[in-house]
């Protein structure tokens, strides 16, 4: 592996990070792309983007604790509901062709870009939200 | 009820894509479940790593899936130090110019894995 593409990597983790921090996400949107960008099938780069969601979600939510954001009855009662679902995603995710997956994964990439470009217009930021 | 129903929804979403599954979680929270938007987020944070270690546990299990603890650990650490910068910054400044920032990056990505 290159040195560039070791700094592209490195900087486009710290960016899935940032987007963490700000939406409640995982990251896996960035890291799924960076990691296939280094050479990884669609399975292996999704199963690695997994791994790597740990420690950002890790951190984003010890931050986001100690601002008084989070709700844990609910985040563990959404968690362990999620634990049956993805059981039936890695069923799914493993039936589909890699090329499929991939092709799924583009559009879903095209909808979260949508959803943030419609945000972004809405008046509501989040500092003084209602 | 809900909450479960989130969560199962969310779940499929992120064995079947690689992602944490906050795409969905954090309206749904919003929208569904009656929680402001920032507590949406940090409890959406809170339900992913549930997620994600189920979806790494059990991808480690399928035989012909390679889960790569280097590769993790190239973008997972910086992510870990980006998340806490933009857990920082989401308390301070408004989320709109990040999210067009955002927004253009992924619809270029997304074109790059349309082509490719």
């Amino acid at each position: 592996m290159s040195a560039s593409a070791v700094a592209v990597a490195v900087a486009l983790g710290f960016c899935a990070g940032i987007l963490a921090g700000l939406f409640g996400v995982g990251g896996g949107i960035l890291f799924v792309p960076t990691l296939l960008g280094l050479g990884l099938g669609q399975l292996d780069a999704e199963a690695t983007s997994l791994l790597a969601i740990l420690p950002t979600v890790v951190a984003g939510t010890w931050r986001q604790h100690a601002y008084g954001n989070v709700r844990w009855r609910a985040a563990l009662l959404v968690g362990a509901a999620s634990v049956v679902g993805v059981q039936a995603g890695v069923l799914i995710a493993t039936a589909l062709s890699e090329d499929l997956l991939r092709r799924l994964f583009a559009l879903l990439v095209l909808g979260v870009a949508a959803q943030l470009a419609w945000r972004s217009r809405r008046p509501s930021a989040y500092p003084s939200e209602p | 009820m809900r909450l479960l129903a989130i969560g199962l929804v969310a779940g499929v979403f992120s064995a079947l894509f690689g992602v944490g599954g906050g795409i969905v979680v954090v309206p749904l929270l919003i929208l569904a479940a009656s929680v402001p938007e920032r507590c949406a987020t940090g409890t959406s944070l809170a339900a992913i790593g549930i997620t994600a270690l189920a979806g790494t546990i059990l991808y480690g299990l399928e035989g012909e899936v390679d889960v790569d603890l280097g590769y993790a650990a190239l973008v997972g650490l910086p992510a870990a130090a980006g998340a806490v910068a933009g857990s920082s910054l989401q308390q301070r400044v408004s989320v709109r110019a990040l999210s067009l920032a955002f927004a253009a990056l992924l619809a270029g990505i997304a074109v790059w894995l349309l082509l490719v």
